[in-house]
């Protein structure tokens, strides 16, 4: 099993989320991230003061699947997410030693 | 209107009506003032800001009744004689006031008058914020209005105050310092006291580095203007005391300076910095309120256009002062406050309706200069009086834990879904031992 994370613009994540759909993606854990890679943040200005605020907002979703489905996972985020502009995102994969589905106590690929 | 003159007018259901419901207005602002503040602090001392201010109503409400009102205020009800100075001490725990002719009006003026005292110290409040131990805070409004607000409203509006009667003693009466609500009795001595506190004090870690430092809730301070401004209207109308054309010229000034403020503030941020702030909107308005202050009644509309315009901007520019002198205002008390008020307060001097000139200017330089000096020298003895004795600073941990969780016990926002830290196992009676532990002794999760 594969744990694929994606750190995603966030006004991309309706499009990712429907192509995961349509891949056959049956579940997915989607936190609100804050970050920067080579985008930086912006100024912001209070009363005079300029505050840098580099930590940009991001979305960052997790999806298991199976060794197999990862390579085609990723390229369907990828291509979901792109815009070509700076601060479109990371997706990137570990490999996973176990998971269990908590109400009926299934293990590995039968739990995804 | 001095008290004298209150006494000597018939009692009007009118006036009386009037000036509780002012009254009441005033009392807004000081939740208002809450409101502007704490959306200006970073989360985790939201509520300690907001408490800051609330308090204020608390202490200075009992101070009021045992000798406020009468150090203020008494000489204009009573014979005792303060020579200026102060009021005079017959009416303390007002039993006398309620046996007097016209008691109906006195208690409406006292009424009125003690929320400009649960006000001014509230207004200081901003210029300490996130670094000051709440128990000496409330020690220094004690000490504060006992010795620097209650006599200074005393000179400015008291019968005898010196201020009060400066025209006639330079002038024979044919000019009189013009202060109608408070320029130099409520915002030149707040303003001045902030900055004397904060060189006392010190500045919060992290001053000019730390860019969590912005405001944490912008619709509150738009809210807080909102409240202040509104409740404004009886600040400055309500001055007058009573029902006339002063009260309506008061009123209608008192809107178009302000208007006129939020244009000069967001062209000045506009042309320097590139945009036009909420912040900046909500700044505006306040700045323009404090300079129509002192100036509203005596001023016609295109001269309260004039305050509101310079106002706006010359405030502008005042607030980034802080960064360049470094000197921790945390909400721009001084820039606000102390320079609208002297903005105010001295061109009301020239652009007054009839005595407007070089006599009138001398009369309310000196005024102004009086309370800057008065005020600044007490403030800052009190300031170190405090320091000195039970310390006046919060420690550099409970500033970074916040300062809601050391002081308040609580936290200003809970938006997690899972109840944040809070677990229900977590939930139990306050032991005694907690609620009376000294908080400075706390464990502070930092």
């Amino acid at each position: 099993m594969k744990l694929i994370t994606a750190v995603i613009k966030p006004h991309r994540m309706d499009e990712v989320k429907d192509a995961l759909q349509a891949f056959g993606v049956h579940g997915m854990t989607v936190t609100e991230a804050s970050g920067y890679g080579r985008q930086r943040g912006h100024t912001e200005v209070y009363r005079g003061a300029e505050y840098t605020v580099d930590l940009v907002p991001k979305t960052r979703l997790e999806i298991l699947c199976e060794d197999d489905d990862a390579e085609q996972l990723i390229d369907v985020i990828v291509k979901a997410a792109r815009t070509g502009k700076i601060g479109d995102g990371k997706v990137w994969s570990v490999p996973v030693e176990t998971a269990v589905r908590v109400r009926t106590g299934e293990v590995g690929p039968d739990a995804l | 209107m001095t008290p004298e003159e209150v006494l000597e007018q018939a009692v009007t259901p009118a006036n009386v009506g009037f000036v509780i419901i002012s009254a009441a207005m005033v009392m807004i602002m000081t939740p208002g003032l809450a409101f502007f503040y704490g959306g200006m602090i970073r989360v985790k001392s939201a509520l300690n800001m907001l408490m800051m201010c609330f308090v204020s109503m608390g202490i200075v409400s009992v101070l009021w009744v045992l000798y406020g009102f009468s150090v203020a205020f008494g000489d204009g009800f009573g014979e005792g004689n303060g020579g200026g100075i102060i009021g005079n001490f017959d009416f303390i725990g007002f039993q006398d006031l309620l046996g007097l002719d016209g008691s109906g009006d006195v208690m409406a003026f006292a009424l009125f008058q003690l929320m400009f005292a649960v006000l001014t110290p509230a207004l200081i409040a901003g210029a300490l914020a996130e670094r000051v131990k709440f128990s000496s805070w409330m020690v220094f409004i004690t000490a504060w209005v006992t010795l620097v607000y209650f006599p200074v409203a005393h000179w400015v509006w008291g019968a005898g105050g010196w201020i009060n009667t400066l025209g006639e003693k330079m002038f024979d009466g044919e000019y009189d310092v013009i202060d109608f609500a408070g320029g130099t009795a409520v915002h030149i001595n707040a303003g001045i006291a902030a900055l004397a506190a904060v060189l006392v004090i010190g500045k919060r870690s992290g001053f000019k580095k730390d860019s969590s430092m912005r405001p944490h809730n912008l619709p509150m301070v738009l809210l807080g203007a909102a409240l202040l401004w509104f409740g404004w209207f009886g600040f400055n109308a309500g001055s007058e005391l009573a029902v006339d054309n002063i009260t309506a010229l008061m009123g209608f000034n008192t809107m178009v300076a302000t208007g006129m403020a939020i244009c000069g503030w967001l062209a000045y941020e506009r042309l320097r910095y590139g945009a036009y702030t909420t912040l900046g909107a909500a700044s505006g308005a306040i700045a323009g309120l404090v300079a129509i202050t002192p100036a509203g009644a005596n001023v016609n509309p295109m001269g309260a256009l004039a305050i509101g315009l310079v106002a706006g901007v010359v405030c502008a520019w005042a607030v980034s002062l802080k960064y360049k002198l470094n000197y921790d205002d945390s909400l721009d008390v001084v820039g606000v406050h102390l320079v609208g008020g002297l903005i105010g307060t001295l061109l009301v001097g020239f652009l007054a309706m009839e005595v407007g000139g070089i006599q009138q200017f001398v009369l309310q330089a000196l005024a102004a200069g009086a309370v800057l000096v008065y005020t600044f020298v007490v403030t800052a003895l009190i300031a170190f009086a405090i320091k000195a004795t039970i310390g006046f600073r919060s420690s550099d941990e409970e500033e970074a834990a916040g300062l809601d969780q050391v002081f308040h016990a609580e936290s200003g926002y809970d938006f997690s879904q899972t109840g944040g830290p809070v677990s229900a196992a977590g939930v139990t009676a306050a032991a005694a031992e907690t609620a009376t532990a000294d908080p400075g002794e706390k464990k502070v999760d930092a």
